[in-house]
Formats: C-alpha cells, sequence, structure tokens
C-alpha cells in the first residue's frame, strides 16, 4: 500500500508572470482529514486542479494515490472525487438523475447505483425530494447533494473546495455534520480547503497554512501551536496603567503585551509558568476579575503565519514538512 | 468507451430542450408549437409537394441544422457558465467520451425530431391531400431525407460544438454560429432573388441535372466536412485550457 495519498514535491504552477503554487511539498497519509487553509486567492483551487492533473505542474511534480499528476492523471480521477469550488450540478435534471449521471460515469452497475443512491440520500435527510429539479433546491441542499455526488463511487480520496463556503450557518453545521460522519465512517482520504477556520478545526486531522501560493505551514493543530504561537494569558481587571504595563515587557518570559478596555493579553514563552505574572499584576495594585490561560486558536494561528508571511516574504515556516 | 460515449450523450439529451424530464408546461407546449409548425403547418402549405419534390432535401437539411446547431453551441459554453464543466472534467471520462457524447447526443437530437416531424408530416400530408391513396416519399428521396438528416445532424453538432469549445459565454457561441450558419445558407437564400438572366441558365442546368450524382456529391462533401469539423473538435478540447478560459 503507498504510505502516502497526496505527496507533492516542490509543486509550482505558473500563470503568466504570476506564480499561484510556489514550491509547495506536502505529504499526507491515506485515511487522514487534511485542511488546506489559506486566504482568497492563496493557491488553494490551484493545488488541487494541478493534483487532479486538470492543469499541468509548471515545476515539481505530485503523485496522487501513487500515480504521477503529469502522466496518470486518469488514474487520479478514476479514483478520486471532486467537490470544486462550484457544486457542479445538473440544475436542469433531478437529484436522483444527477446521481444516476454520476453512478454511469463511474460504472456502478444499475443495482450498486440504485442502493448507493438511497443510502447517501437518506444520510443527507434528501431521500425524500429526489425527483425534484435541483434548481427549486436551497444551496445548502445542492452542497449536500453535491458531497453524496462526491461520494458515491467509493473513492479513495476526496477533494472538497470551501464546501460549506456561502451557506448559512445552519446549513454549515449540518454539512460538517454529515461530512464528519460519512468521512469517519468511509474511511476516505479528505483534501479540504477552506477558509472557515472553525470548519478545519473540527474535521481536519492535519493542517496545511497556505497564502500567496507558498506553504507556510503543515502539520496537527498542537503542532502549529507549538511551533508558532505561545501560551497567552487573558486578564480581566482594572488599573493596568503604563508602569505596569513597562513592567511586564521587561520580564524575559513575556512576549507580547497587549491591553484593549479591560482585558489585558500577556503572551508567554513557552515553558515558563504564569503565577508568577498574576502575582506581579496583584502586587502592583491591579484589580484582577478573571485570569483565563489558553493556547491559540487555530484562527490566531492562522492569522499570525499569513501576517508574518506578510511582513517576511519569502520567509516560511515549515513544521512537519 | 463507448458506454462512457452513451452515457454523455444520454445525460445532454435529458438536458435538451423539449425533452427535459421537468415537468413544465412550457417545456411540452414548445414540443406541440414545434411539431405543429414542422409537422403540420408546412406540410400542409406545401401539398402533394411536400412528398415528391426533391427540392425537400433542403428542407430537410435546413431543419436539423437550425435546431442541432442553436443546441449544441450550449455544449461547453453552457457547462462553463452553468459551472458544471469542471467536474464533469474532473471525473475518470476521457476526453473523446466527452466530446462524442456531445457530439452524438446532437446527432440523435437532429435525427430524432426530424424523423418525428417528418411522420407527423406524413399523417398530415395523407389526411389532407391523401384521397387517391396512400402519399409517401419515392424510396430515393426518402433514403435521401435520411442521408441527408444524418449528415447534416452530424455538422451541427460538430460545428455547434466546435464553436462551444471556443466561446467564453453561450451568447457568443449563438452569435458565432448566426454567422457560420449565414455563411452556409446565404447562397441558397439568394438563388431565388436573382434576376432572370442569372437564374435561367442555373434552371436550365438543374433540369438536365442528375440529381442522384449531385446528392452523392453533396452528400461526400458534408461527410468530410462532419470529419474535418470532429478533427477541430478534438483538436480543441484541452481540458487545461477549457478550465482556464
Amino acid at each position: 500500500m503507498n504510505p502516502y495519498a497526496i505527496r507533492t514535491s516542490s509543486l509550482r504552477r505558473d500563470f503568466g508572470p504570476i506564480r499561484a503554487v510556489d514550491d509547495v511539498s506536502l505529504e499526507i497519509a491515506p485515511g487522514a482529514v487534511f485542511g488546506f487553509l489559506g486566504p482568497n486567492g492563496a493557491g488553494k483551487t490551484t493545488t488541487i486542479r494541478l493534483l487532479l492533473g486538470l492543469l499541468e505542474p509548471s515545476g515539481g511534480s505530485a503523485e496522487v494515490l501513487g500515480f504521477d499528476t503529469r502522466s496518470q492523471a486518469d488514474a487520479i480521477r478514476q479514483r478520486s472525487g471532486a467537490l470544486l469550488e462550484y457544486n457542479g450540478l445538473y440544475e436542469r435534471l433531478t437529484a436522483e438523475d444527477n446521481l444516476e449521471f454520476y453512478g454511469r460515469v463511474w460504472r456502478m452497475t444499475k443495482a450498486e447505483r440504485g442502493a448507493r443512491i438511497q443510502e447517501l440520500l437518506t444520510d443527507m435527510g434528501l431521500w425524500e425530494r429526489r425527483k425534484e429539479p435541483v434548481s427549486a433546491w436551497s444551496r445548502g441542499m445542492k452542497q449536500k447533494l453535491a458531497v453524496a455526488r462526491t461520494l458515491l463511487h467509493r473513492p479513495a480520496l476526496i477533494f472538497l473546495d470551501e464546501p460549506t463556503a456561502g451557506l448559512d450557518p445552519v446549513a454549515a453545521a449540518a454539512l460538517r455534520e454529515d461530512l464528519a460522519t460519512l468521512a469517519a465512517r468511509e474511511g476516505v482520504t479528505i483534501f479540504l480547503t477552506t477558509h472557515n477556520l472553525a470548519e478545519a478545526e473540527k474535521l481536519c486531522q492535519r493542517i496545511g497554512v497556505i497564502n500567496k501560493g507558498r506553504l507556510l505551514a503543515t502539520g496537527t493543530l498542537d503542532e502549529l501551536r507549538l511551533h508558532n504561537d505561545a501560551p497567552r494569558l487573558e486578564v480581566t481587571g482594572s488599573g493596568f496603567n503604563e508602569a505596569l504595563l513597562a513592567r511586564l515587557r521587561s520580564r524575559p518570559e513575556v512576549c507580547e503585551v497587549a491591553l484593549a478596555g479591560e482585558k489585558l493579553t500577556i503572551g508567554i514563552q513557552p515553558g515558563f509558568p504564569s503565577a508568577p505574572l498574576v502575582r506581579l499584576l496583584v502586587e502592583s495594585g491591579a484589580a484582577v476579575e478573571e485570569v483565563h490561560k489558553g493556547i491559540a486558536s487555530l484562527e490566531e494561528l492562522f492569522l499570525t503565519l499569513v501576517e508574518e508571511e506578510s511582513e517576511t516574504p519569502g520567509i516560511s515556516k515549515m513544521p512537519g514538512v | 468507451m463507448l458506454t462512457d460515449i452513451l452515457t454523455v450523450a444520454i445525460k445532454e439529451i435529458r438536458e435538451l430542450p423539449y425533452l427535459r424530464r421537468d415537468k413544465s408546461r412550457t417545456n411540452l407546449f414548445s414540443l406541440l408549437i414545434f411539431i405543429g409548425v414542422f409537422g403540420i403547418f408546412l406540410p400542409l402549405q406545401s401539398g402533394e409537394g411536400w412528398v415528391t419534390s426533391p427540392f425537400t432535401l433542403l428542407y430537410w437539411a435546413w431543419l436539423p441544422f437550425m435546431l442541432v446547431g442553436t443546441t449544441m453551441v450550449d455544449a461547453f459554453a453552457g457547462e462553463r457558465e452553468r459551472h458544471t464543466l469542471e467536474t464533469l472534467l474532473a471525473s475518470r471520462l476521457s476526453d473523446r467520451a466527452i466530446l462524442f457524447g456531445k457530439i452524438l447526443a446532437g446527432v440523435v437530437y437532429g435525427l430524432g425530431m426530424t424523423l418525428v416531424c417528418i411522420l407527423v408530416g406524413l399523417l398530415t400530408i395523407n389526411v389532407a391531400f391523401g384521397r387517391a391513396g396512400l402519399l409517401l416519399f419515392p424510396a430515393g428521396i426518402a433514403l435521401g431525407i435520411l442521408a441527408v438528416v444524418l449528415l447534416i445532424s452530424t455538422l451541427a453538432s460538430g460545428l455547434g460544438v466546435l464553436v462551444s469549445l471556443r466561446a467564453a459565454s453561450v451568447r457568443q457561441a449563438q452569435q458565432t454560429f448566426t454567422i457560420a450558419y449565414f455563411v452556409l445558407f446565404i447562397p441558397l437564400m439568394i438563388l431565388p432573388m436573382l434576376p432572370p438572366m442569372v437564374m435561367q441558365p442555373i434552371i436550365q442546368f438543374l433540369m438536365r441535372a442528375d440529381f442522384k450524382t449531385i446528392g452523392i456529391w453533396a452528400g461526400m462533401i458534408v461527410a468530410l466536412l462532419d470529419a474535418v469539423l470532429i478533427l477541430a473538435a478534438m483538436a480543441r478540447f484541452k481540458r487545461d485550457r477549457l478550465i482556464l478560459d
């Protein structure tokens, strides 16, 4: 068995003078749910197109399910499913006809198609409405149907390009729930691009952050936290004057101090205790009402990485690559 | 490969005007109007000549060309506009299965719709003018009609798909196809308007002409055009270009 579902080496794609994907090296194990995060225009969709063999790389190489994207793209598409930027549904056809068509495309027998369509549409809560033209459906229902289509032929790998984009919070949550359940049940490798960080945090075991075509970091969420951010102390209270802030900044374990109203945030170097800092605050006369020691959320990590890349172009941090 | 071509063709046909399974009354009404005009109204206007005149072949060349061409310009440009093309290209289907499936759908559509009009037309003609006996196409004309409809449907389908591959939008594809239509059919439209001194020798030539030989030569030219258009469409079909255009 191939140790990697996806493996890229210095993958690059240029569109004229624009480098959309720049030296991206990735390794994704089979069965993993990999989140590919990045702002709009970061290169996420182009990466998916490269991995599906829909675009030729300008440089580097990529193997998907053990097949080279340049010379064996047909074999990759044979074994993959894709929900791309748009849901790709034929709106003039019924939901059932959409799945029937793609079932035929993947050479499923009539019995297999029937059983699988019923299974997926029932799981998604769409079975009763299968005879309706898709044009009459809500966006959330269409996305669910598109996910069902992606999983129809039991692919080894699926690409989901921002599957919850444009959905209302309720529909997005429902789709995430379905995705999590189906991914666990089907044991499929998922390559998920999103800029919804909560989604990535909920669904993905490993995460890659891309900006301006460059891969800034990959790893599990914990690995990213370890490499990219320090624990932080959030203190609510009053009496945080300039002298106190200066004393905090002078401490060797403090890497950042920020005051917003009554909320003081202190970034601490990893490995240092926070109790001496709380003591310092109290002894300095601050009225401390609440102290919360937390770790950076994925959103904070993401923003840090993207901001660092913007400030120092060409510098990338790549733990786990 | 053949199974894949049929799969694409069936999907295309299910999406085509008049044949969609969306149960809309508009769709059914449009279908009835179409058959009413070409299967009832025009045969009644033409009378018995509708089945006996060799010029009827021109009529059966025009109908599938318009019907198929105006529909097939949607083949790729429409999929691109409706954002379904990339998903189709990301499937396991080969380039040729997608391309030939779409062309086949056009041919089947043109052939099918024209044959329905012919059958309804024959019924109309016989009800209206068939008192002396059954009015049918002579064998040669019937064979000619079949060949014309098949070749012209393929021509229109190939041309429509090629135009659609190159166009950025359905509208642009329709405009390009309309130009191609005029280039091909303007000579036939202008013919009756020519002054008598020009028309006279043409009429005399046609009176003496061997329609069978002309028909065979015309058929071979159209078949050659069909092949050229299909080859051009194959050369134009590039996944990355279709995605990035």
